[in-house]
């Protein structure tokens, strides 16, 4: 692995600070077509191999979000079901990927606690397991579908920032009986082992309710990028404060105020004030096809597709609109259909060749239905950072051309 | 006759205990598994680095501005510009807005630690745990409070001549304290 030199990094980001990139760096570049015999019934087959791969004609990739190295989103429109591909999970991380020995891994739980404890990796390994299936977002996802939109964003451009895994680990709540945590401690303060020694301030009710500490994803260990050998898991909460590669938990009677909680993912708003600790990722869909740069090839019979997810429970309906939202209508969810996990809807769609601008709206169990970009904006104001959960839109042209799209309203 | 009247109970018995297995919930977990080791003092210290807004955990040690220039042009200055404000990276300097504080009304406007930090000793533990970039961790207490001061000198919130230390450090009273807001987001059929 190449050393990042300090010159390296100016280079890399030289003309100024981090930016936000266009569609380009979203398009998929040709590669030549894998060679196949032209009939395989009459030559034998490859055997065995240690590690499966891809077909070669199979190329998701992750793509980078900005021009800082530290973000890639996930190929939502390649993706089926609701659980992603470890290797295609997204990615954030403040000061790149560290590299851990698992034998030398410590958990320190200290603070507002009766036993200050020391765990290694074998003995969390030793509380009882759990799993659990639920979507992990970055609370900056979707701003491309909130300012500054372009026509030629796919849906990995526009929220590949959120994955969903089979999560294992041990619940926070059973380390915390471990610990004895004192009465009056509200707030644990959760750090990483990166070299951005990531902190965050999270509220005790979360460890009681279905915080865990993770160590495995889809069937096997975390991978380096989401926090191996350990991470914080906060099902349906925001991804930053799911401290990945955990090292230290300090249990406190207030908030710690780290520059993740203050500086960064806190909310401007209209009314001139910030809001913080906001954790709770709100209701939001997306429709991942029909979705650009796909090119509808002949009208008739297609099935609208998509994910939606609510950090407050359960999807319980999702509607689309083939008309720009004069008219919703049904979709079905897919089962599972689980609480603070990706749902997949389908819609069936008769495409009659003329333009269509198709819309999907998220409904959770709490009652809150996905609102419209206009609506967003009224509460939240142009400038503010994170939560972007509007409506999204995608305008088939007649040609059958797809592009990303908003309503005129 | 006699062989199956004796069968008779006891396969009843078994089957009951058969089911009782069956449907039984699993033991209970015990409150506390005996795992782990006790942390020591020493081990609690060496990685209990952050700082809270009333002070606590603050190490000894002092820097005054002056101070904080010379560690700033040596360490900082490469990444976020002599001034603060046209490095590479995050701007670092600007009291502007001055009034109004609306970011939300304004993608435009840089968030920086004077118009937009809420507490000085996010400063203090932020640079102390990952600054700078190229040696994260490596700056003594004496420099942190240096650059600290240099940087609030540069955002006018302190005057030139301040020296900072655990005492003093947690009652500098950043311009953006008061606009941060707990979420008031619950879910249900309003939008906030």
């Amino acid at each position: 692995m190449a050393r990042l030199t300090r010159r390296a990094l100016l280079k890399r980001t030289a003309g100024g600070a981090a930016a936000i990139l266009g569609p380009a760096a979203f398009a998929q570049e040709p590669a030549p077509r894998p060679e196949v015999p032209p009939d395989p019934t009459k030559i034998q087959g490859r055997g065995w191999q240690p590690l499966g791969e891809r077909s070669p004609f199979e190329r998701p990739q992750r793509r980078p979000w900005s021009t800082e190295g530290g973000v890639s989103t996930s190929p939502l429109q390649d993706l089926e079901g609701i659980i992603v591909p470890a290797d295609l999970h997204f990615e954030r991380h403040h000061a790149g990927v560290p590299a851990i020995d698992p034998e030398r891994y410590r958990l320190l739980v200290h603070g507002m606690v009766e036993r200050p404890t020391i765990f290694t990796l074998a003995e969390l390994k030793r509380f009882p397991r759990r799993s659990r299936t639920c979507f992990i977002e970055c609370s900056g996802n979707g701003i491309r579908g909130y300012r500054d939109i372009a026509k030629e964003l796919t849906p990995q451009a526009v929220d590949g920032l959120t994955s969903t895994s089979e999560w294992a680990g041990v619940p926070l709540a059973v380390i915390f009986r471990e610990v004895g945590v004192k009465a009056g401690a509200t707030w644990f303060l959760a750090e990483g082992m990166d070299a951005a020694v990531m902190t965050r301030s999270i509220p005790v009710e979360k460890a009681w309710d279905d915080a865990m500490i993770a160590y495995a994803q889809n069937g096997e260990a975390l991978r380096p990028e989401q926090g191996y050998p350990a991470r914080l898991l906060l099902p349906g909460w925001e991804g930053n404060a799911q401290v990945k590669w955990i090292r230290r938990i300090e249990l406190s009677d207030q908030p710690f105020m780290t520059r993740e909680e203050t500086a960064r993912y806190s909310d401007p708003l209209p009314d001139c004030t910030a809001r913080m600790f906001s954790f709770e990722m709100d209701a939001k869909s997306i429709i991942t096809f029909p979705a650009h740069p796909v090119t509808l090839p002949a009208r008739g019979f297609w099935e609208i597709t998509g994910l939606a997810w609510s950090g407050r429970g359960r999807i319980t309906r999702v509607e689309v609109s083939t008309d720009g939202g004069a008219k919703w209508e049904p979709a079905a969810l897919e089962e599972p259909v689980l609480p603070k996990s990706h749902t997949r809807f389908r819609f069936p769609w008769r495409w009659s060749g003329g333009e269509a601008l198709l819309m999907s709206r998220a409904t959770d169990e709490t009652g809150y239905v996905q609102p419209t970009l206009a609506q967003l904006r009224a509460v939240r104001g142009l400038g503010t950072q994170y939560h972007y959960n509007n409506v999204r839109a995608w305008r088939v042209e007649p040609d059958g051309r797809v592009f990303f799209g908003l309503p005129a309203s | 006759m006699s062989a199956r009247g004796v069968a008779g109970p006891a396969l009843a018995l078994a089957l009951v205990f058969a089911r009782a297995a069956a449907s039984a919930p699993p033991a209970p977990e015990p409150p506390r598994f005996g795992f782990g080791r006790p942390a020591t003092a020493a081990e609690i210290r060496a990685w209990d680095i952050d700082v809270r807004p009333d002070g606590e955990g603050l190490p000894p040690g002092r820097g005054t501005v002056a101070q904080g220039a010379t560690v700033y042009a040596a360490k900082c200055a490469a990444c976020h510009g002599a001034s603060g404000r046209n490095g590479p990276f995050g701007a670092l300097v600007g009291r502007e807005p001055r009034a109004g504080f609306p970011f939300g009304r304004d993608p435009s406007l840089a968030r920086t630690v004077g118009n937009y930090w809420p507490y000085a000793t996010t400063l203090y533990d932020y640079v102390n745990r990952a600054m700078p970039w190229m040696q994260p961790g490596s700056l003594e207490p004496d420099e942190v409070y240096a650059l600290v001061a240099y940087l609030l000198f540069l955002n006018q919130i302190v005057p030139e001549d301040t020296a900072l230390d655990a005492a003093t450090l947690p009652r500098i009273v950043m311009p953006a304290r008061d606009r941060f807001v707990r979420d008031n987001r619950r879910g249900g059929p309003e939008i906030r």
